[in-house]
């Protein structure tokens, strides 16, 4: 199994006293498949997302990722794992301005040491990014923005691909281009894929979905 | 009451961003408060020679001189009281040596005009005191701390200028050891039907009042150059606020949009904005007053030093509170404030009520203005040109320094851009790949903070390479032209023929020093007699000179002027100076004269002392062996002369140096309180940006970058920054130093000197630029460091 969770708990502190965002969460996602993560606005999809990242720490439960147990990690070790085994695809893309997109799309695979250049081109050439990549992201419709957030996240080969609404921003036909792009690359590399997301469309295109519902799996 | 929510509306911001407010008002008082304390004692320093020049109705009286600067005789003021002339005598010179001289004025107090402030004699004692054989003297109570030995009682009296001892007439002579009188005042108001003074005394000359005085006229240089500091200091700190004011307006552009959507006028919106920037100017100005109440008590005391020994000028050491300087410092505050928020008032005006709600990238459109900046460049680089080639005076030479500063620092922003777009293809990793291309990014959002910086630092440079080359060439001169091995000074005429013999015996070569004080071409000058001895040949370093002109010295033919009268005049070689009005010679020679603010001439001692037999004969240098220094010395002590009054050669040197040391030590504070403002107005930007930046950074934090590591990138960052501004700032200060050694130097002072570089001081200001930029990013930096991990998971939540 690629990635465990289980029972995880998290909780923030609120207005009257702590607020359980997610309570006994447990969930698993094998290699190479993608799994849809529901449910409405404060349902808790973005905080295990973040979880599963180690971006955020859990209060209670364990994650386990590639048999390796991330609860616990320290802040070196949990930023070893997002350079090398975890890829993020968020909703405002996040590419780095100065870069220019083939700058941008090598990136990640840089910084984990992995640099396939021949997978890069594929990936680009795939996503249909061959023609911008001297361009810089400030140059780009939300779209292509998108599509090489995603390529970036791909070229870098994680175990876990990541995404926040990755279609969020985009209208209807560029987010189905996009959501089918993400599942056939990810399948294509044998990464797993958990993609949190508020539409059925999207999810459906996805091998299974879950719906979390006041911090629990419905 | 619309008024009142929009206010609140608008100040929430500044209670989100204490720091920001705080670093906007401590900008805008920074500024002030440099140039406020500059004002504070320029005014302070006029006010003195204001005082100098009013005393005793020297500024407001016509006087009576005798050409050439010889005393008038007692004969002749008996003569023109006896035509019926309402003239009052008065004789001046100075006493005692060193740090302790004085001016002594003799004068009459029954023959004074009524409005020339004769001093209050209407205690019985004091009268009596004032005409007896001791003699009384009046003095400001700052000189009477440090009065020269010999003289009699003091009364400390307000209304007598610093350095200056009032007496009677017959005391003053017999201080002065002279006989006569400097010149003559004539009351306004005389009797009728006199014969006319031309008639009369045709040998004076009759001279209009100079209500500025020679010491305003010859300290107006020192003073420019303090006010430019000043400006230069505002200008920095006008960067910080510009950046402050101009970042606040832009991240509150979508606050302005709603406003304006919710129904708020433009002109209201414009109006609050303004008053709001108005109560800030209001703030920072109070604190930028009080700080430049402390910069100006710090600094005086070295600026007064810094007069008295350039200059001779004597300026209190303590600050006195002028509401003048007070209201001037609110002024440019509130017309900083208004010139830094001008252009961002300008652009809410003209804001479309459709314009993006998000936040316009503050860098992004800073970017555009790089190329705008880089023309605004070329252009006063071309007025740069135009006032080196056409320019002269003073005022061109700062003008032309501000303008090429100017330039240079419009410049930086682009040529930064450009050298880190160069740089880009040799990163090899993906950090340094990030790093440089961010950083590239970052050029506009730092650009005025780093424009600050290159000021600075270029000022620095400039200046201390100027002050390094004139202490390294005034070191070197002073070697040579203090050949002598020991100086004495006689204590009175008796006693110096003692001197004199005792050189005689036991010294190798006795060299009086004559001089008196007369006025060549039409300004103050000293006259030296010297003897015919190679010493002088040997150790006097002449600029330019015609073929033997010791010889012709010593021959009682010719003269040789300093630099300073001879730049000054616009003397040449061959022509004729005219030292009296019935004595002129040919010039065969210039030497350089450091340190000395008036013009100086050297003729045959025999000459001088036949033409002025009054001159004080109690000085004397004297070449020996130097292991027998100490022998002479004792001697000389053995015969009564005063201890204090014994120097050799190294120790006048060490005095002189120690003179020249406290002179700049003004120069060296005003160079570290620049850096310390473009110091904050780096921590000041990159503390504002930091806010900014989280969004960039949290992606690569989310793709695997420890905080720490961005810390580190982001120290790394300022490093950069400053050793390439540092790199771009040494070639530019040393344009500034060759402007200020060969156009404001000799403008200022009257002497040229030679350029040498010093690599040793540019390393250490590269030290302290580097620790400047890492103490301005340590603060952001390390709250990089620390920031929780939900900080920035909240950059990805914000996207909702």
């Amino acid at each position: 199994m690629l990635l465990t969770v289980d029972a995880v708990t998290k909780t923030y502190p609120g207005d009257t006293g702590p607020l359980t965002v997610l309570d006994a969460v447990s969930l698993s996602l094998s290699a190479g498949e993608s799994l849809a993560l529901m449910g409405e606005s404060g349902s808790g999809k973005s905080t295990l997302l973040h979880l599963v990242g180690g971006l955020d720490t859990a209060d209670a439960g364990t994650i386990t990722l590639n048999g390796t147990v991330i609860t616990g990690l320290d802040d070196r070790a949990l930023a070893e794992l997002r350079r090398t085994q975890i890829g993020v695809v968020f909703q405002q893309f996040n590419l780095i301005p100065s870069l220019t997109v083939v700058q941008n799309l090598a990136f990640h695979a840089r910084l984990a040491g992995r640099l396939d250049e021949t997978w890069v081109n594929t990936v680009s050439e795939r996503l249909g990014l061959t023609t911008v990549g001297a361009r810089y992201p400030e140059q780009l419709s939300g779209g292509q923005q998108q599509r090489v957030a995603i390529g970036r996240a791909i070229a870098a080969k994680p175990a876990l691909l990541l995404a926040d609404e990755p279609t969020g921003n985009l209208d209807e036909d560029t987010a189905d281009t996009v959501m089918s792009l993400l599942v056939d690359l990810t399948k294509e590399a044998n990464t797993g894929l958990l993609v949190v997301t508020h539409s059925q469309a999207r999810a459906a295109a996805l091998d299974r979905h879950l719906t979390l519902s006041k911090g629990s799996l419905a | 009451m619309m008024t009142r929510v929009v206010l609140q509306a608008l100040l929430s911001h500044w209670w989100r961003r204490p720091l920001q407010l705080v670093t906007l008002l401590f900008g805008l008082a920074l500024a002030t408060g440099l140039w406020t304390g500059v004002q504070a004692i320029n005014q302070e320093a006029r006010s003195s020679y204001d005082a100098a020049a009013q005393a005793l109705g020297q500024g407001d009286f016509d006087r009576l001189v005798a050409q050439g600067g010889a005393l008038i005789q007692r004969q002749t003021f008996v003569d023109l009281r006896r035509a019926g002339w309402l003239v009052s005598p008065v004789i001046e010179g100075r006493y005692g040596r060193g740090e302790d001289r004085v001016t002594v004025i003799g004068l009459d107090p029954f023959t004074l005009p009524p409005s020339a402030g004769a001093p209050d004699l209407s205690d019985d004692n004091d009268l009596a005191q004032w005409f007896s054989d001791d003699g009384l003297i009046f003095v400001h109570p700052e000189t009477q701390a440090a009065l020269p030995d010999g003289l009699p009682r003091a009364i400390p009296n307000l209304s007598v200028a610093i350095g200056e001892v009032v007496t009677d007439v017959t005391t003053a002579w017999r201080l002065l050891e002279v006989d006569g009188f400097s010149h003559l005042i004539i009351a306004p108001q005389q009797p009728i039907g006199l014969t006319p003074l031309d008639d009369l005394i045709p040998s004076l000359e009759r001279v209009r009042p100079d209500p500025a005085g020679d010491i305003a006229q010859l300290t107006r240089s020192f003073h420019l150059n303090l006010t430019a500091f000043g400006l230069l200091s505002f200008a920095v700190g006008l960067f910080i606020v510009h950046a402050a004011i101009g970042l606040a307006f832009e991240q509150r552009r979508g606050m302005f949009r709603t406003l304006r959507a919710l129904g708020v006028s433009t002109r209201r919106l414009v109006a609050v904005l303004a008053g709001e920037t108005l109560v800030l100017a209001i703030l920072a100005g109070l604190l930028g007053i009080g700080l430049g109440y402390l910069v100006a008590a710090t600094l005086l005391p070295g600026v007064a030093a810094t007069l008295r020994g350039l200059y001779g000028a004597a300026v209190p050491g303590t600050l006195s509170l002028d509401p003048a300087w007070a209201l001037s410092g609110f002024g440019i505050a509130l017309a900083g404030a208004a010139a830094a928020a001008g252009q961002s008032l300008w652009q809410v005006a003209k804001l479309p009520i459709l314009a993006p709600a998000k936040p316009r990238a503050w860098a992004m459109a800073m970017d555009r203005s790089q190329t705008r900046l880089a023309l605004a460049a070329l252009v006063l680089f071309a007025v740069t040109v135009v006032l080196l080639i056409f320019g002269s005076g003073l005022v061109a030479g700062f003008l032309l320094l501000g303008a090429f500063l100017l330039g240079a620092a419009f410049l930086l922003p682009w040529v930064l851009s450009r050298l880190l777009r160069l740089a880009a293809p040799l990163a090899r990793g993906p950090i340094t790949q990030w790093a440089l291309a961010d950083t590239r990014q970052q050029v506009p959002g730092l650009s005025l903070a780093l424009m600050a910086l290159l000021l600075a630092l270029a000022t620095n440079i400039g200046v201390g390479t100027m002050v390094s080359s004139f202490r390294l060439t005034f070191a070197g001169w002073l070697d040579q032209r203090l050949a002598s091995e020991i100086y004495v000074t006689a204590r009175d005429s008796q006693q110096s023929e003692d001197v004199r013999a005792l050189l005689e015996g036991q010294a190798d070569a006795v060299l009086p020093i004559r001089s008196t004080d007369i006025r060549l071409e039409g300004q103050p000058a000293q006259l030296f007699g010297v003897v015919d001895h190679p010493t002088y040949e040997q150790g006097w370093p002449l600029i330019t000179a015609l073929d033997t002109p010791w010889a012709q010295v010593a021959s009682g033919q010719a003269v040789l002027i300093n630099e300073q009268l001879w730049r000054r005049a616009d003397l040449t070689l061959g022509s004729e100076l005219a030292l009296t009005a019935d004595w002129a010679l040919p010039i065969v020679g210039v030497y350089s004269d450091y340190g000395n603010p008036e013009g100086q001439a050297i003729v045959a001692q025999a000459e001088l002392l036949q033409r002025f037999p009054d001159v004080s004969t109690l000085g004397y240098a004297a070449r020996t062996d130097p292991a027998q220094v100490e022998a002479l010395r004792a001697a000389l002590i053995d015969i009564g002369v005063p201890a204090g009054n014994i120097l050799n050669q190294a120790e006048v040197k060490t005095f002189s140096l120690d003179v020249f040391d406290r002179t700049f030590l003004v120069t060296a504070a005003l160079n570290v309180l620049t850096l310390g403002v473009a110091a904050f107005a780096m921590l000041a930007s990159l503390t504002t940006l930091a806010g900014l930046r989280l969004p960039q950074l949290a992606p690569l934090w989310a793709m695997g970058l420890t905080r720490r590591h961005l810390a580190l990138v982001e120290l790394a960052r300022a490093v950069l920054f400053a050793a390439i501004t540092w790199a771009l700032a040494v070639p530019l200060g040393l344009i500034l130093a060759w402007v200020l050694l060969a156009v404001v130097n000799v403008e200022a002072f009257g002497w040229r000197l030679p350029m040498f570089p010093f690599p040793f001081d540019w390393a250490r200001l590269a030290i302290w630029a580097i620790v400047a930029a890492l103490l301005a990013a340590a603060l952001p930096a390390y709250r990089l460091a620390r920031i929780a991990p939900a900080q920035l998971i909240k950059v990805f939540a914000d996207e909702r």
